[in-house]
Order: C-alpha cells, then structure tokens, then sequence
C-alpha cells in the first residue's frame, strides 16, 4: 500500500470533492506513534467491497479531522498533526470480514480531564458511519501524561482499606432485595440484616433512585441508621452504597451532600446513565468530601455485549479509571452474568495496577500505564455464592468486593445468617490460602471444616452446593480458545 | 465482638497464627505486633510492640514477640500485622489474642 505523501495531500486539496480517505493522510503504516499519542485498537467489519486500508483509514478520519468531502479550510491548519493516522491493521484470526485497525491520536486533539470530549471524537460519528458494516472499539492507551490531567478514583484501594480497617481479604457486599418496592424502614431491616451478619457493604440497586414507594432521603435515613447499629454491634466498621443517581446534577449533589451530613461513608453512582460529565463532577465531589464512591455500570451491555459492534467493557473500564470511583462492577465468571475468564482477569488488573503489559490472551491490545493514578477495587456480583469463593478467590486475590446477592438474601436461617455464612467462608478460604494449602483443589474439604464451626455456612453449603451458570460467552477474546469457565 | 479479618472463624491456635506468619514473611512484608486496650473500629493506631521485624525469615521470632506482648499486657488485644512496601500499604492484619473476659 502506497502512502500518501504529505505534499500529495497539499496538491490535491486543491480539487474539491469527494477523496478517499486512505490517499489523505489517515492511512500511514511508516507513523510511529509517539509515546504521548492516544492509541485505540477498532475492530472494524467493512462492507462488502470497501478495501480494508480504506475502511480503516476512514475510521481515523472520521474520528478526528476528516468529513465527507474536502474544505479549503484544512490548509489553514497543520492537518498532519491533528488527522488520527492508521498505523498499522491486522486480521482477525477465523475471521474473514474483519481486521483491527490501529489507530493513533496526537494529544493535543483531547481536552485535558474530560471523557466528555475523548468519547465525542473517538466513538463519536465514526459509529455511524455508512461504509463500515460495524465497528468496535476493542482497547485503549491512555498515554500517562493525559490520565494525569484526571483526578481519577476519589480514594483508590490502599486508602479505603486503611479508611475501613480492612485487610488481607476480599470484601464482601450484598444488593438489597427486592431491589424495588420495600418501604424505607423495611429496606433499611434487610440492610441492617446484611451487615450485623459479617458483610462490609450493602447496596442500593442501581434503579434504586428515589420513586414513590420509597423516597431517597427515608432510604438514607434508615440505611444509616441499620449501618450504624450494625457497627455498634459488631465493633467493625461498615457501609451502605448509597445510590444518588438523579435526574439533575443539581440533585445529585444534594442527595450525596446529604448522605455526607448523616455520616454515610460511601455513595454510589450509575455512571452511565447519568452520564461522564456528571459523574466526574461526582467523584471530584467525593474526594473533597472524603467519601467513598461506589460505581454501577448499569446500560454497559447496549454498549459491549456484541462482539463484532459498540464499545468492549475494558475501555469502559479504562475510562471510568479517568473520571473516578472506588469499586466498580465488573461481572464475574462463574455467575449468572456475561464474563469470559481472561477478559474479567484483564480488566481487574487494568483497574487494580499500575502498569499493565499488552496480552492478547487477556484482549490487552496495548501496554498501559496509568502513571499512578489512583487504583479501583473490582466488584464480582451476580449469581455467586459460598461454592465460588475457592475460584473467585483464586481469580481476583485479595482486592475484590465480593457480592453475594441472592447468596446472602436466600439464606434457609435468614439474611443476618446467609452473611455470616459467606464471611466464614471467605475466612477459612484466605486462611488455607495463606497457609499454603491447596484450596481449589481441596475447597470442599475447606469449606466443610469451617462449617463445622459454623451452622450457618453449613446451611449454605448445603441449599447451593450445585448451582452453576454455565452458558458460553458471547464476548471472547480472538487469540486463543477461551472457554467460560475454566 | 468480631475484630475483622479471621474473627469469624475459631481462635486460631498457635500453629494457625505460626502459618499465617509464614505467608507474611513468605510475600515479602514485614511483620509487625501491636497490642491495645481499646480495639474499636476506628482505632487506627494500637500501640507498637517494637518496631516492625523488618529482618524477619523465621516466623518463630514474630511468635516469640506476640508471646512476649501477651505476657507484659494480660488485658490487651494483640495483633500482628504485614506491611508491604512496595505498595507502601498495611497488606494484612488480624488479631492473634483477645483477652479471655471478651473472647468470643
């Protein structure tokens, strides 16, 4: 493929009219990215016809200096430096009618701190674009110099536990349930259930808001009051995510203020709906008022489900590192929602670490460092329970939140009970762990031992022993045969 | 009253806290006892038994320290702890000794 010379672009611009895109600069695998460009890695299916280096370089186009048909305009700028250049597509392996396009982005095209802006140019039109079939946005590099133009996380995980008192273990959560419908008092019962048992959290759901059944500031009062109580019973220290998405920024703040003036220690966002602007503003809030933010991905899979169109969660995740938050959800393996093993493991790390290396195996499409940017604890949840902790234990180490939902709230002896039951096995777990033993192999055995101390891990053991999600992924990674659940 | 990490399983016995020890050596973290009268939550500083065992290998050392910290202070929670300086963090923490009247 002949590169485009860039005095063949000057001399051509000259004639108006509709130009390919691959012959104006957008399509040059001699461009060596520069260590401060912002890299994304697209997975592009064109459609029939369209040649791929065209297709690919119409994707850099279209996310950055390009539109349809040439303007005297551009030779009022230096276009060489601001149009994304295609440096380099890839076929995907068993796959015909697809490449990854590796597309590099000078800096000085994105606002400082703002996802608003990045997700504007880099998923912005370019979607909707007519020539391609579909397209993916499989990864990210955030160079360091621009994820240090965001505050990032309000706290990261070392501060938290240090702030909580907890350590050398996984946390463990649990959703209220229902999750619509119960009164303020009755909901702040199943709260204070939840946390005198042994959990470290519990949670509103993410469409807990504030409707009439139950209104956001009855919510929070009993919540606290459970939350607080439950400390006081137990002389360990413990949090209700407070959920204060609403419909104007101007709310939010008020509901988080509030949560903030009764002592709550941690609010929750659903940072998709509200959308990232609003979100960040939420997580700088929740630095300068030291409380902890909890983040909900709730709309993530109109966005990362299909494989071939839309956004890949780990960019999700990577951008949700840059705007803020302390947990976030990120599926879990075994459970009962999508979660393919090396990808879940890859995203954990992305949001735990501070230099993550490229791995294919993983969906890593790039080396990242986040220049110490503060860390985000990953949250495992959905259709979990005692008979997964051995492998979630496994999966994720130490600095996890754990939620056992239906775990906890489906307990024979009642919630307090199913709490407590998932505490002493996550003990015993870190415990063998610790010790050397080999825990995922003799789990059973582990968790039987502990039960004999415990008649409510027993009661768990033996309602859940079985019950399993084993469906296929619809989300694998290209490389390597990645089975569900391995 | 629970006292976070391993307050939900039984008392561990010296073989468990000598275990338990070992792994904190074995990452690398440096061990270290502390001892109170007060284990509320939100007591962040107990006081120091000594410094951290920077040098640690031996996990008999750290026991023997724990040993010593419960005989010099019947009514006190001990505690030890690993310190992971290359995360600059408190990676673990539990309690190996609960005075009997509140043993639970």
């Amino acid at each position: 493929m002949a590169e485009a010379k860039s005095t063949d672009v000057k001399n051509q611009l000259f004639s108006a009219g509709v130009r390919e895109y691959r012959t104006m600069g957008y399509y040059n695998t001699n461009y060596v990215p520069k260590d401060t460009d912002v890299l994304a890695a697209f997975r592009v299916t064109p459609q029939a016809g369209v040649p791929w280096e065209e297709a690919a370089a119409a994707v850099a186009g279209e996310s950055s200096t390009a539109t349809w048909t040439v303007v005297w305009t551009d030779k009022l700028t230096n276009l060489e430096r601001y149009q994304a250049k295609c440096y380099r597509i890839e076929p995907v392996p068993g796959v015909d009618d697809q490449f990854i396009a590796y597309i590099a982005y000078d800096l000085a095209l994105f606002e400082e701190g703002s996802i608003a802006n990045l997700t504007s140019s880099i998923v912005g039109n370019v979607f909707g674009f007519k020539p391609l079939k579909a397209l993916r946005l499989e990864d990210m590099r955030i160079p360091s110099h621009y994820a240090r133009t965001f505050q990032g996380s309000p706290h990261g995980i070392l501060v938290e536990r240090d702030l909580l008192n907890k350590y050398g273990r996984p946390l463990l959560g649990a959703t209220v349930k229902p999750k619509l419908g119960l009164s303020g008092k009755n909901y702040g019962r199943v709260v204070y259930e939840g946390l005198r048992g042994g959990l470290d959290f519990t949670k509103d759901d993410e469409n807990t808001n504030s409707q009439p059944f139950q209104r956001w500031r009855e919510r929070f009062l009993y919540c606290q009051d459970a939350t607080s109580k439950a400390e006081a019973e137990t002389n360990e220290q413990k949090g209700h995510y407070l959920n204060v998405t609403g419909p104007t920024m101007e709310e939010i703040y008020k509901r988080a203020d509030f949560a903030k003036e009764i002592g709550a220690k941690v609010v929750m966002s659903d940072f998709l709906t509200i959308g990232w602007s609003a979100h960040t503003s939420l997580s700088i809030w929740c630095r300068e008022n030291g409380m902890l933010l909890h983040c909900h991905r709730a709309m993530h899979a109109v966005m990362d489900r299909q494989k071939n169109h839309g956004i890949n969660f780990r960019v999700l995740a990577k951008w949700l590192r840059l705007a803020g938050g302390d947990h976030l959800h990120t599926g879990t393996v075994f459970g009962k929602l999508e979660g393919d093993r090396n990808q879940v493991t890859g995203v954990a790390d992305l949001l735990r670490l501070d230099k993550i290396p490229q791995d294919p195996t993983r969906g890593l499409y790039f080396d990242q460092e986040w220049g110490d940017l503060p860390t985000v604890l990953p949250v495992a949840s959905g259709g979990i329970h005692v008979g997964h902790v051995a492998r979630l234990l496994d999966l994720y180490g130490d600095d996890v939140i754990l939620q056992f939902g239906g775990g906890t709230f489906g307990h024979p002896l009642g919630v307090a009970a199913g709490a407590t039951a998932n505490r002493v096995a996550v003990e015993a777990m870190v415990q063998a762990r610790n010790e050397g033993r080999d825990y995922l192999g003799e789990d059973k055995q582990i968790l039987a031992e502990a039960a004999k101390h415990s008649p409510e891990l027993r009661a768990a053991i033996d309602v859940w022993k079985d019950i399993e999600f084993n469906y296929t992924s619809t989300d694998t990674v290209d490389v390597v045969a990645s089975p569900t659940n391995a | 009253m629970k006292l976070e990490t391993f307050s939900y399983l039984p008392q561990l016995s010296e073989a468990q806290i000598r275990g338990q020890v070992q792994y904190i050596i074995r990452q690398g973290y440096a061990p270290a006892v502390e001892y109170t009268d007060e284990p509320d939550a939100y007591n962040n500083y107990w006081t120091m038994w000594g410094l951290p065992m920077f040098e640690a290998r031996d996990a008999a050392a750290v026991i023997f320290e724990v040993e010593a910290c419960k005989r010099a202070n019947p009514g006190s929670y001990v505690k030890v702890n690993g310190f992971d300086k290359t995360r600059q963090a408190q990676a673990i923490s539990f309690v190996v000794y609960a005075p009997p009247a509140d043993a639970d």
